[in-house]
């Protein structure tokens, strides 16, 4: 889960950590009014979307009066923000965060991120702030510092003093390093955190450190004892396909093809998608029904498959486990029955009982055609929705 | 010969009389996996599917000394569970629950690392050696015992390439799930090594997916160190790129991570790879001369 730029910057606050003054808005009226209770001559408004790339997208302006903050406000809520982050449709904009200025001397870069490889959290700091981060981290690695710390004896100040004086700080922000540094790594720790960026992270006109920006990414895993977080979460930045099939706990991603699939586990589902394109075919969705491939289950993963209307037949691919096919079989004839699938469904069982299963299926009286294979559903399911494209 | 477990390995359960661990253990015993017993703090005294049940990991293997330890307890409480039976003398630690939190998986498999002990998964379906021992939630009857070592990190498809290399006769020295997850407690890496240390284990099957680097590691390892022939599928071709937020993951994995790099970096390893998951029973066929 995200969070916005403002949520972030509120947590950042909490911690003691240098931020902007800042409000959060819903409408015009109220982007004006946050700017005159800020106060000063010059603004900055940033529309509130979870992606990067605001700044280039037209998403971020540096403003002189409360009247142009409420005219931004009024130009981009309710409208989507389209960065090279997102996709082509973008991301609808609910909140503009309304800041004082700052004077910018120098832009640094400060993130933290779960490490896959060294199993550790990594802090990453650089001296090239700014949008074009992963191209300094592509051609000149040695650019990126990084702090890796222990999962048991947590971030250490001389880690921060380090970072600091690699950075080039002066003695003053060396210390006020060593603070951000640490309050980060408590506020990872503490929020489960998966991923934590300030670009940039900026050195003033009078030689402080202040974060400008503020992403933060949030283990999913970890909501559960997060309920703060959870307070903070902003369904309108999802996908609503997705967000449904959440509450089923369903892991759906819509994609543009006209095959729809239903599978049981991520792995297997990517695997089945491969095969379908392999085939000639393209698939409409990914969609993991989990374990337990229930009636009650099966029977919403039709209804969010379906929901989309340019899918033209649908591939059930269950790895049946030790769960009987012939049950999960019965299974999908009562959602196919429930639902009134009108579309050719073609399902592949295999696991225990799978012949069973595959005769229950054929018996059924419904446009069910039951697979032999993998490459047999495969090339079934491509004829079945018109052909190889 | 096997890898990591074998007919003489004694497995006890935590989260033993709770449903998951109920089935699981059912299912095991049948297998003719050495259940010796199992965990259930509050619940010690009693016995349950004829085993032993013991309030902590220490008790139980003070008194059943036994080699490894599967665990079905929910996903807030695994940590605690993993570090319980890291402390209390257990060897091999099998985690199946999944969604358990980065955080915690941080410290349990740091901690594991430097007591010596072995942890799979989490969010795996196990570990199996055909014939001898099932710890974990995979089928059983799909297996064969065999020469094919097979490493995963999906549930689902290593079931796929048991079925296949079932259907073709070479059977599996052992199957190691080792979980979807972000932090998993041993990595293609450490399996590929005990694989190609394993006389029984003739060719090895490896099945990744899109994500991390995992795939590309161990390219490199096999490249140095393995000898025996290898074939790789990797899951999420298709897959879209998912929506991004900020730089940080991008930086951290140098760009790397799609499937198409992952096939790349395999190949040149020397590594079969084969782009239909139907297509690993032939992949180790035609890679291995086999009839």
């Amino acid at each position: 889960m995200n969070l916005h730029e403002y949520q972030a910057k509120q947590l950042f606050a909490e911690y003691g950590l240098p931020v902007s003054t800042g409000i959060a808005v819903d409408n015009g009226p109220d982007a004006k009014a946050a700017a005159e209770k800020i106060g000063g001559d010059k603004w900055v408004v940033k529309a509130q979307v979870h992606a990067g790339g605001r700044g280039k997208a037209g998403g971020v302006r540096l403003v002189d009066s409360p009247a142009e903050a409420q005219a931004f406000a009024e130009e981009w809520l309710g409208k989507n923000l389209v960065t090279y982050q997102t996709d082509a449709n973008g991301q609808p904009v609910s909140k503009i965060l309304v800041e004082s200025c700052t004077d910018i001397a120098q832009e640094l870069y400060l993130g933290a991120v779960v490490d896959r490889s060294t199993r550790r959290v990594v802090f990453m700091a650089s001296t090239e702030g700014g949008v074009e981060i992963e191209k300094v981290a592509e051609e000149t690695p040695e650019k990126i510092l990084k702090a890796t710390i222990d999962p048991l004896t947590g971030a250490q100040p001389f880690q921060g003093r380090d970072l600091a004086f690699r950075l080039g700080l002066n003695a003053n922000q060396v210390k006020q390093f060593t603070h951000l540094f640490l309050g980060l790594a408590k506020l990872f720790e503490d929020f489960d955190l998966a991923l934590l960026e300030i670009n940039p992270l900026v050195i003033t006109d009078e030689g402080n450190l202040h974060c400008l920006d503020g992403k933060i990414n949030i283990d999913s895993n970890a909501l559960y004892r997060q309920p703060k977080l959870r307070e903070m979460h902003d369904p309108s930045q999802e996908d609503a396909r997705e967000a449904h099939a959440a509450e089923w706990e369903l892991n759906y991603v819509a994609l543009d093809g006209n095959i729809g699939c239903m599978v049981n586990g991520a792995g297997l589902a990517m695997g089945t998608m491969d095969i379908v394109q392999l085939h000639g075919g393209s698939p409409a969705n990914f969609l993991d029904v989990g374990g337990g491939a229930t009636k009650e289950r099966v029977t919403e993963a039709f209804k969010i498959i379906l929901s989309d209307s340019n899918v033209k037949a649908v591939l059930v691919n269950i790895f049946g486990g030790i769960v009987r096919c012939d049950l999960i079989a019965e299974g999908i004839i009562g959602a196919v029955d429930e639902v009134g699938v009108a579309v050719p469904v073609v399902v592949r069982l295999e696991g225990n009982n799978a012949e069973l299963g595959r005769k229950v299926l054929g018996d059924s009286g419904f446009n069910i055609i039951a697979a032999t294979s993998l490459t047999d559903a495969a090339e079934k399911v491509v004829a079945a929705a018109g052909g190889a494209a | 010969m096997s890898i990591l477990i074998d007919k003489n390995t004694k497995v006890i359960c935590q989260g033993f009389t709770g449903a998951q661990g109920t089935f699981h253990s059912e299912q095991a015993i049948e297998y003719g996996t050495q259940m010796v017993g199992g965990v259930t703090p509050g619940k010690g005294g009693q016995t349950h599917l004829g085993l032993p049940v013991f309030n902590t990991v220490a008790e139980a293997f003070a008194a059943t000394q036994a080699d490894a330890s599967v665990i079905y307890v929910p996903a807030p409480f695994c940590k605690d569970s993993i570090l319980e039976a890291a402390e209390a003398g257990i060897k091999l630690i099998v985690c199946i629950t999944e969604g358990i939190p980065t955080l915690d998986m941080l410290v349990a498999k740091e901690r594991c690392n430097q007591l010596g002990v072995r942890l799979i998964g989490p969010n795996c379906p196990g570990v199996i050696t055909p014939g001898e021992c099932k710890i974990g939630i995979m089928p059983g009857h799909i297996h064969l015992p065999g020469k094919v070592g097979i490493v995963s990190r999906s549930g689902t498809l290593t079931y796929e390439a048991v079925k296949q290399t079932t259907d073709f006769g070479y059977g599996q020295s052992s199957c190691v799930g080792i979980g979807g997850d972000p932090i998993p407690g041993s990595n293609f890496i450490d399996i590929l090594a005990m694989f190609q240390a394993d006389p029984q284990t003739e060719a090895i099957v490896m099945i990744g997916e899109i994500g991390g680097t995992a795939e590309e590691e161990a390219a490199a390892y096999i490249k140095a160190n393995v000898t025996k022939p290898v074939v790789a599928y990797i899951a999420g071709v298709t897959a879209p790129p998912g929506k991004r937020m900020g730089h940080a993951g991008a930086i951290i994995s140098g760009g790397k991570g799609t499937a198409d790099d992952k096939f790349a970096a395999l190949q040149d390893a020397g590594v079969k790879t084969v782009r239909s998951l139907a297509e690993i029973g032939n992949g180790l066929k035609e890679l291995t001369g086999w009839s």
